[in-house]
C-alpha cells in the first residue's frame, strides 16, 4: 500500500521506493532475472511483486494488500545474487539488474526454520480453532511440510483470553507477531488501539496500558479480525445461543440478513467473490429453523425516509426558520462510526442523525409492529441480526436499544458464523433452492440493497430526495437512477446537486413538516461520501477547520473501508479485488429488482399507513426508531 | 488524579512540547523529561503526549514498554540496578544481590517498604571487566562485594 498521507515519517517507510510515471521511458524499467527467466520490471517494483506477476509463488504472512509493507514474518526471504544473507521479497524494491532465486535449499530451510519456529510458540490445537481450515499458518505449515514441532511446541497458554468486549475477542496465545492488526488499527483505521508493547520475547500485541479491550477507544470495527493471519482475533459468536433458542420450542426465532453477507457468504461455500446469495439463504435460514426470515433492506428504505425527512426538517430550520441547526447532517448506519465519533469527536454528536441503525430498527419493529401482526409475545421472541459486521454485536448490547421494552436485537451474527451455522446444519448454501422472504414484511428495494456499499446510502436517499423535492423521477435526472458519483471506492467522494428553479409538490408522507419547497429553488445539495475511519478523520479534521465539508448537508461515513461489504464480520480474505467483485453483485442485484427506491416500496408505506401512523420523524417513530449517543472522549481512566 | 494535578501535567508537557517540537520524533526527549521529574509516566501524561504529538496513545505506550529506564507506575525514590549479564554474574552478582535484599528487606524488581529504594536487574551496563557492577540513580559502582554493595546503598539518602 502506497499511501502519501501517511503519517508516519519517511524513516518508518524504508522499503518503498516511488514507482515511475511512465516505466516504458528509459530509466523506469529495469531487467531482473527470477529463477533463471529474464523479466522487465518497473523501478520500485518489490520482488514479491515481480514474483506475483510472473505466476512464481513467494509464501507471505506479515504481507497484506491493504496495508503497508513491514517485512517482519521473512517468510518471504529469497536469495539475492551478491547479498551476503536472504532478503526479505515483500520488502526489496527492485533498483538494479538482480539475480534472484526463489527456490533454493537456503531458502527453504530459512522458510522452514521461521515456520517452526512460530509454531514453537503457537499455543493451541487446530481442530479447537475458529480459522481451522482458513488459517495461514496452517497451510503454511502443509506448504513446507512441517511434520514434527522442531523446536518444541508450548504446552500452556500464556496469556488470558481478553474476551471483554461484545465484538472481538483476543486470544494473544495463537499471535504470531505479524502486525497487521497493529497496521490495520494504526494505519488503515487510524483509531489506535493496538500496538506492539515490551520487548524481544516478552512483546505481545496489547491495548493502552495493556487494558480490557471493552476499555479502551476500539470501535468494533473487525478489520483487524479480517486481517489476522491466524485465530488470534475472532469475532464473540453467539451461536450456541441461538442454536439453543432454536431448539426452545417456546421461542419464536427471527432472523434479518443485510444485504453485505448476501453478497459473500459464497465465498465461505467455495464460490467466486461476487455471487448473491440472498433467496438460497432464504431458504437455508427456513431449514435451519428460523420462524422467519426478513429482509433487513427493508428497514434499510424506513432509515432512508426518517433519516431523510430528519434532514429535510434540518435544513428547514436553518434556511427557512433561520434556526441553529447541526448541519451537515452525519449517517448513522455504521456503528463502527458512530462510537469512533462518540469517542473522538463527542462534541459533532448532535450532527448525527439520530435515526437507528437498520438492525435497530427492525429489531424495535419486530418486538413490536410484527409481535402484534403475529400475535406473538414479544417477550417469546428471538431476533437474530446476520451482519457484515462485528459492531453490530456491540450495537444491540448498547443499553439504550430496549425501546420495544425489550432488547431489541437479541444477537448479531457474522458472516462467518452464519455460514458456519448453515454448514453445522448439513446445508451446502448453493445448492439450495431459492425462496421468498417472510411476510409483513417482503422484499425491500434496491436503495436498500446498495446500503451495503459505500456511498450507497447516499445514493438511495439522494434516489428518494431528488424525486421528493423536484417531483421528476429519479431515472430522469440520473441515468437508470443510478447515481454514479457516489459509487465507487475513492476514500472521500464530494458531490454537488444543483436543485434548479423547478420544484415538485411536497409528497402526502411529509406535507405536515414542509409546506412547499419554493425554499429549496436554485439551492444545491453538498453531500460527501467517506468510508474507512481514517477517510472519516480526513473528513472531521477538516469540518473542524472550516473547510470545504463544513458546507456540506449530508455526509455517510462508513466506518470499514469498500463500506458494509467490505465489513469485520466478512469471510477472509478481504480484500480490494474481493470488496469490487461484491459491490458489483450488490448493484447488479439493484438493478435486477423492480422497486429500487425507497419510499416506493409498499412495505413502508403500509407500515406508515397501519403503524407510525403520525408519518416519520414523529412521536412514535422517534420513540422506535430513532435513538441518542453518549459522549465517550478518547480518554482512557 | 486531581484536576489540578491534571492541568499542571498539561501545561508541563505543553511547554515540553514547545521546546522539543510536536514531531513524533519528539517524543523520546519528552517522555525522558517526565520521567526524570516525576520518576514515572502517569497514563495521564501518555494521553496528553499522545494528543499534541497527534499520535495514538498506544504508541507512547509502547515505546514506553520497550525502554527498561521509562516506567508507567511509580517507583522507589533511589533506583538501583544491578547488572545481571554473563561477566557480572559469573563475578558473584547473586551474592550481592541476596545481601542487598537482606539488609532492605524486599525482593527485586519491588521497592523498600519506605519507598527509598527500588531493586531492579538490569542487562550490561558495559563494565564486564570491572565486574560486579551496579548503579545507584545515575551513578554507577564497581568491583562490589556484598559488603561494600551494603555499605554504598546506606549511604545514599
Amino acid at each position: 500500500m502506497e499511501n502519501k498521507d501517511r503519517r508516519a515519517p519517511v524513516s518508518q517507510q524504508p522499503h518503498v521506493v516511488a514507482k515511475p510515471e511512465h516505466p516504458e521511458h528509459i530509466g523506469g524499467s529495469v531487467s531482473i532475472q527470477i529463477n533463471e527467466k529474464k523479466v522487465t520490471v518497473p523501478m520500485g517494483t518489490t520482488i514479491l511483486e515481480a514474483c506475483r506477476e510472473n505466476q512464481i509463488h513467494i509464501p507471505t504472512l506479515c504481507h497484506h494488500d491493504d496495508l503497508c509493507i513491514a517485512g517482519v514474518c521473512r517468510l518471504c526471504v529469497v536469495e539475492v545474487e551478491g547479498m551476503r544473507t536472504l532478503q526479505a521479497a515483500c520488502a526489496y524494491p527492485i533498483t538494479d539488474q538482480i539475480k534472484i532465486k526463489t527456490s533454493t535449499s537456503m531458502v527453504r530451510k530459512a522458510r522452514r526454520h521461521i515456520l517452526d519456529l512460530m509454531i514453537s510458540e503457537h499455543y493451541g490445537e487446530c481442530y479447537s480453532c475458529v480459522r481451522n481450515n482458513n488459517c495461514e499458518l496452517q497451510s503454511l505449515a502443509e506448504e513446507y511440510g512441517v511434520d514434527s514441532y522442531t523446536f518444541g511446541h508450548v504446552q500452556e497458554s500464556q496469556y488470558k483470553i481478553d474476551n471483554s468486549s461484545f465484538s472481538v475477542i483476543r486470544d494473544m496465545d495463537k499471535c504470531v507477531m505479524c502486525k497487521r492488526c497493529v497496521r490495520t488499527c494504526i494505519d488503515l483505521q487510524e483509531v489506535g488501539v493496538l500496538e506492539a508493547v515490551n520487548r524481544g520475547d516478552d512483546t505481545t500485541i496489547s491495548t493502552f496500558m495493556d487494558k480490557d479491550l471493552a476499555d479502551v477507544v476500539c470501535i468494533n470495527c473487525g478489520q483487524c479480525i479480517n486481517r489476522c493471519p491466524v485465530g488470534a482475533l475472532h469475532a464473540n459468536d453467539p451461536s450456541d445461543d441461538i442454536w439453543n433458542a432454536i431448539d426452545d420450542p417456546n421461542k419464536h426465532v427471527v432472523i434479518q440478513t443485510a444485504p453485505s453477507p448476501r453478497a459473500a457468504i459464497g465465498e465461505e461455500f467455495g464460490l467466486e467473490p461476487g455471487h448473491s446469495m440472498t433467496q438460497e439463504l432464504n431458504t437455508a435460514l427456513k431449514r435451519i429453523g428460523f420462524d422467519r426470515v426478513f429482509d433487513t433492506n427493508f428497514t434499510a428504505d424506513l432509515t432512508i425516509i426518517e433519516e431523510g425527512t430528519e434532514l429535510i426538517i434540518r435544513l428547514y430550520q436553518a434556511l427557512v426558520e433561520k434556526k441553529e441547526v447541526s448541519l451537515p447532517q452525519f449517517t448513522s448506519c455504521s456503528p463502527g462510526w458512530v462510537k469512533y465519533l462518540e469517542h473522538f469527536y463527542p462534541e459533532y454528536i448532535p450532527n448525527l442523525s439520530t435515526a437507528k441503525s437498520p438492525q435497530q430498527m427492525f429489531g424495535s419493529l419486530i418486538k413490536t409492529f410484527y409481535a402484534d401482526k403475529a400475535g406473538v409475545d414479544p417477550k417469546d421472541i428471538v431476533s437474530v441480526a446476520v451482519m457484515p459486521c462485528s459492531a453490530k454485536k456491540f450495537e444491540c448490547n448498547r443499553p439504550e436499544m430496549d425501546d420495544s421494552g425489550y432488547q431489541d436485537v437479541d444477537f448479531g451474527l457474522t458472516t462467518r458464523e452464519m455460514a458456519k451455522m448453515i454448514k453445522e446444519a448439513g446445508i451446502h448454501l448453493p445448492e439450495m433452492p431459492k425462496s421468498h422472504f417472510d411476510n409483513p414484511f417482503g422484499e425491500a428495494s434496491g436503495a436498500g440493497l446498495i446500503f451495503g456499499a459505500t456511498g450507497g446510502v447516499m445514493e438511495a436517499a439522494l434516489r428518494s430526495v431528488v424525486e421528493f423535492v423536484t417531483g421528476n423521477k429519479a431515472e430522469d435526472i440520473f441515468d437508470n437512477a443510478n447515481i454514479v458519483p457516489v459509487r465507487g471506492f475513492e476514500g472521500i467522494k464530494y458531490v454537488e446537486l444543483p436543485i434548479g428553479d423547478k420544484v415538485g409538490p411536497v409528497p402526502d408522507l411529509i406535507k405536515h413538516l414542509v409546506p412547499n419547497w419554493d425554499w429549496l429553488k436554485g439551492a444545491t445539495l453538498k453531500v460527501a461520501v467517506a468510508h474507512g475511519t481514517a477517510n472519516a478523520k480526513k473528513i472531521m479534521e477538516d469540518i473542524k477547520a472550516g473547510g470545504k465539508f463544513s458546507e456540506c448537508h449530508f455526509i455517510e461515513f462508513m466506518a470499514c473501508p469498500g463500506g458494509c461489504l467490505g465489513g469485520g464480520g466478512q469471510p477472509i480474505p478481504t480484500n480490494e479485488e474481493i470488496r469490487m467483485k461484491r459491490a458489483e453483485a450488490i448493484y447488479a442485484e439493484d438493478e435486477s429488482l423492480e422497486i429500487r427506491k425507497s419510499h416506493e416500496n409498499p412495505h413502508v408505506i403500509q407500515v406508515y399507513n397501519e403503524f407510525l401512523k403520525e408519518g416519520p420523524c414523529s412521536h412514535l417513530s422517534h420513540k422506535l426508531l430513532h435513538t441518542h449517543y453518549t459522549k465517550r472522549g478518547k480518554y482512557i481512566a | 488524579m486531581l484536576v489540578v494535578e491534571k492541568n499542571a501535567l498539561t501545561e508541563e508537557i505543553e511547554v515540553l512540547v514547545e521546546k522539543f517540537g510536536s514531531d513524533r520524533s519528539s517524543l523520546l526527549k519528552i517522555l525522558h523529561e517526565i520521567q526524570k521529574k516525576h520518576r514515572h509516566i502517569p497514563d495521564f501524561a501518555q494521553q496528553e503526549i499522545a494528543r499534541l504529538l497527534d499520535i495514538h496513545p498506544v504508541e507512547v505506550f509502547s515505546v514506553i514498554s520497550f525502554y527498561a529506564f521509562l516506567n508507567t507506575e511509580s517507583k522507589g525514590r533511589n533506583l538501583v540496578r544491578v547488572c545481571q549479564t554473563i561477566t557480572c554474574d559469573l563475578l558473584g552478582k547473586e551474592a550481592l544481590c541476596n545481601a542487598i535484599e537482606r539488609e532492605f528487606g524486599c525482593k527485586f524488581g519491588e521497592s523498600t517498604k519506605d519507598n527509598k529504594f527500588h531493586l531492579e536487574y538490569a542487562n550490561c551496563l558495559g563494565l564486564c571487566d570491572q565486574g560486579p557492577a551496579m548503579a545507584v540513580n545515575e551513578r554507577v559502582y564497581t568491583k562490589l562485594t556484598p559488603e561494600k554493595a551494603v555499605e554504598i546503598l546506606n549511604e545514599v539518602k
